[in-house]
């Protein structure tokens, strides 16, 4: 784990102030679209800083399984066979902006917010799984088992599936999620958070000038996620 | 014109208590095989967060698929007027029910939250093929109910045709859907084709009549119902056809898949690289599901017509098993592509084959499937009068169908 900076701190605190808190009672708006930009070439092959701050927010102890237990943040190695030239990124929910989670889900459980953040009603859930049937990102997890230390923002029961919420809490409560905030604050930065549809954002004004690229962007499904570097 | 007499099958003989005792045992252990994985959790089965859908939906989709096709009988002969198989009519519709039955059973078991089965009938979300499924194998029950109703009671004679037809159109319709959910994945590699709906039609009508046959066999024998070799003739000649449309729905497939150059690691995996999968397409499906069966219907086997019949469904019914495995297990297996042309791994095993190994829990559950579909059977027969005395040829001669 990397030390807390100065220059760490700072930026994490920068970062925060990207984000205004929605209005308590009030529904998601479309006027906003949460969004992610992951600059590549700051994320270090053995960080996995992003992935630590998720287990430790959405409270993810696992059960030492890994073929059952629940990732929402992984990091993936990309190499390219014909030049070896090779880096390293998160991957997560995409909260696409048409999502095929959604599209599939039989009972409306897997859903999107107007704000584009796509999320799971545990209530509604009946674990059939074809949403992970979906998903090409392979973002999504069943809880195989009974699950403990949950948290009171994040409702995990056995036999439901789940994923990435972009923290939605913290973002309805003007906070960064916490993979955004814990890459800032002890990694390099690699994480931008913000709203897309705000020309004014960071975000958008980054976007608008740098090349940026969504995971298969080929399948038409508008990911909020956008990367450099890959 | 010949008149059908149907009649009951006795109950309470040693043989029925025998076959309602065994049946009734394989759902018991089904159902305790599901009490052990709802309450466990889903880590106890093979399935894994890369392979979600596992063997209680090899059985699940097998039987689901046979349970329409197990309706084509009674349509020949309603729909299409043929009059052999008109006798059979009722049985037809009784196994498509009990089919039917017996795969949703094994469908919703399995499911991560079974007992929230009341929250899938009162939501829907009518852009889910899911969803349209669900009203479509209840509307199923509904439609091949009202279908044997208007076959058995003289009454209701003037609705047969209309209701047959509608059967028929509702078989074609659901078994589109059930295609449809492995057909309108885009990110899977091995599915993702519209061939798929017409593929698993023709599956549905080679299963369901392999399936039909077998049971026809069985009910002869153990009944001592008189059971004509001509009509088995027909029967076997029809199920190699359908076993044809199989093999060039799949052929078609697999030719459009390596014909996309980038489905072409996934084809190399499933035809010659994917280890049980390659066997199982190989050996299973194609040899024993689909050639045998085919040699067997079209007279290149000197056996009687009735070991013919039995042969070739039972190998039908098996090939059908490995098909359906390798289809969902063999293309979960291959890993989603997220970065096309680059190599990836990770903790969440990207980029590599995922291993599946089903567990006798969800072969129990499977099996189970297959336990609700012979008891509902044997309810069926003992209770209304479904089945015919007589099977003999003498019904069957006027026909000229094959």
């Amino acid at each position: 784990m990397t030390e807390l900076s100065r220059r760490h701190l700072i930026l994490a605190s920068g970062a925060i102030l990207l984000v205004s808190p929605a209005q308590a009672g009030q529904p998601a708006s479309a006027a906003k679209r949460w969004g992610l930009l992951i600059d590549t070439r700051k994320c270090a092959t053995d960080c996995t800083v992003c992935v630590d701050a998720c287990k430790s927010e959405m409270g993810l102890s696992g059960h030492d399984r890994p073929l059952t237990d629940a990732q929402y943040i992984r990091k993936v190695d990309v190499k390219d066979p014909a030049t070896g030239n090779a880096h390293s990124l998160p991957v997560m929910c995409q909260h696409c902006a048409k999502p095929a989670c959604v599209d599939v889900c039989p009972t409306g459980a897997s859903m999107k917010r107007a704000d584009g953040i796509v999320l799971v009603d545990r209530h509604i859930c009946i674990g059939c799984r074809y949403c992970m049937m979906a998903c090409p990102y392979k973002a999504r997890s069943f809880a195989h088992e009974e699950q403990t230390g949950q948290k009171p923002y994040l409702p995990r029961g056995k036999g439901t599936v789940e994923g990435c919420t972009l923290c939605v809490h913290r973002i309805d409560d003007g906070r960064l999620p916490a993979c955004v905030e814990a890459c800032a604050a002890k990694a390099k930065g690699a994480m931008l958070f913000g709203d897309l549809k705000d020309p004014t954002s960071e975000i958008a004004k980054r976007v608008a000038a740098e090349a940026t690229t969504r995971i298969r962007a080929d399948l038409g499904m508008e990911p909020g996620v956008r990367y450099q570097g890959i | 014109m010949i008149k059908t007499e149907y009649k009951e099958v006795r109950p309470f003989t040693p043989g029925w208590v025998a076959l309602a005792g065994g049946l009734g045992a394989v759902i018991v252990a089904a159902l305790a095989a599901v009490w052990t994985m709802e309450h466990q959790g889903h880590w106890v089965t093979g399935m894994t967060n890369q392979v979600v859908w596992g063997m209680p939906h090899v059985f699940a989709v097998f039987l689901i698929v046979a349970a329409s096709g197990a309706l084509n009988i009674a349509s020949v002969g309603s729909v299409f007027g043929r009059a052999p198989y008109q006798p059979l009519g009722r049985m037809s519709g009784l196994l498509a029910i009990a089919l039917l039955a017996g795969g949703l059973a094994v469908l919703v078991l399995d499911l991560g939250r079974p007992d929230r089965l009341f929250v899938a009938m009162t939501h829907f979300n009518f852009k889910s093929i899911f969803a349209w499924n669900v009203i479509l194998y209840s509307g199923f029950f509904g439609v091949v109910a009202a279908y044997l109703w208007t076959m058995m009671d003289w009454r209701a004679k003037a609705f047969y045709k209309p209701a047959a037809l509608a059967a028929f159109v509702w078989r074609l319709i659901l078994t589109t859907g059930t295609g449809c959910i492995f057909g309108f994945l885009v990110a899977r590699e091995a599915y993702g084709a519209a061939v798929m709906a017409p593929l698993f039609i023709a599956m549905s009508f080679a299963y369901g009549l392999a399936v039909f046959i077998l049971v026809l066999l069985f009910v002869a024998k153990t009944t001592r119902r008189p059971l004509g070799d001509q009509l088995l003739t027909r029967l076997v000649r029809l199920l190699g056809l359908f076993v044809a449309a199989n093999l060039y729905f799949l052929a078609l497939h697999h030719v459009t898949q390596l014909y996309f150059a980038g489905r072409g690691a996934v084809e190399s995996y499933i035809l010659t690289g994917g280890g049980i999968y390659t066997t199982l397409f190989w050996g299973g499906q194609v040899a024993l599901g689909g050639i045998f069966p085919l040699i067997i219907a079209f007279g290149g086997c000197g056996h009687a017509v009735r070991k013919r019949s039995a042969m070739a469904s039972a190998l039908v019914v098996l090939g059908g098993l490995a098909q359906v495995y390798v289809l969902i297990i063999g293309g979960q297996s291959w890993p989603l592509d997220l970065f096309p042309g680059m190599e990836a791994t990770s903790s969440f095993a990207d980029g590599r084959i995922h291993a599946y190994v089903p567990t006798v829990l969800e072969i129990v559950l499977g099996i189970g499937g297959i336990g609700i579909f012979g008891f509902i059977v044997l309810v069926g027969v003992t209770a209304l009068r479904l089945l015919p005395t007589d099977l003999g040829d003498s019904v069957a001669e006027s026909d000229n169908m094959c």
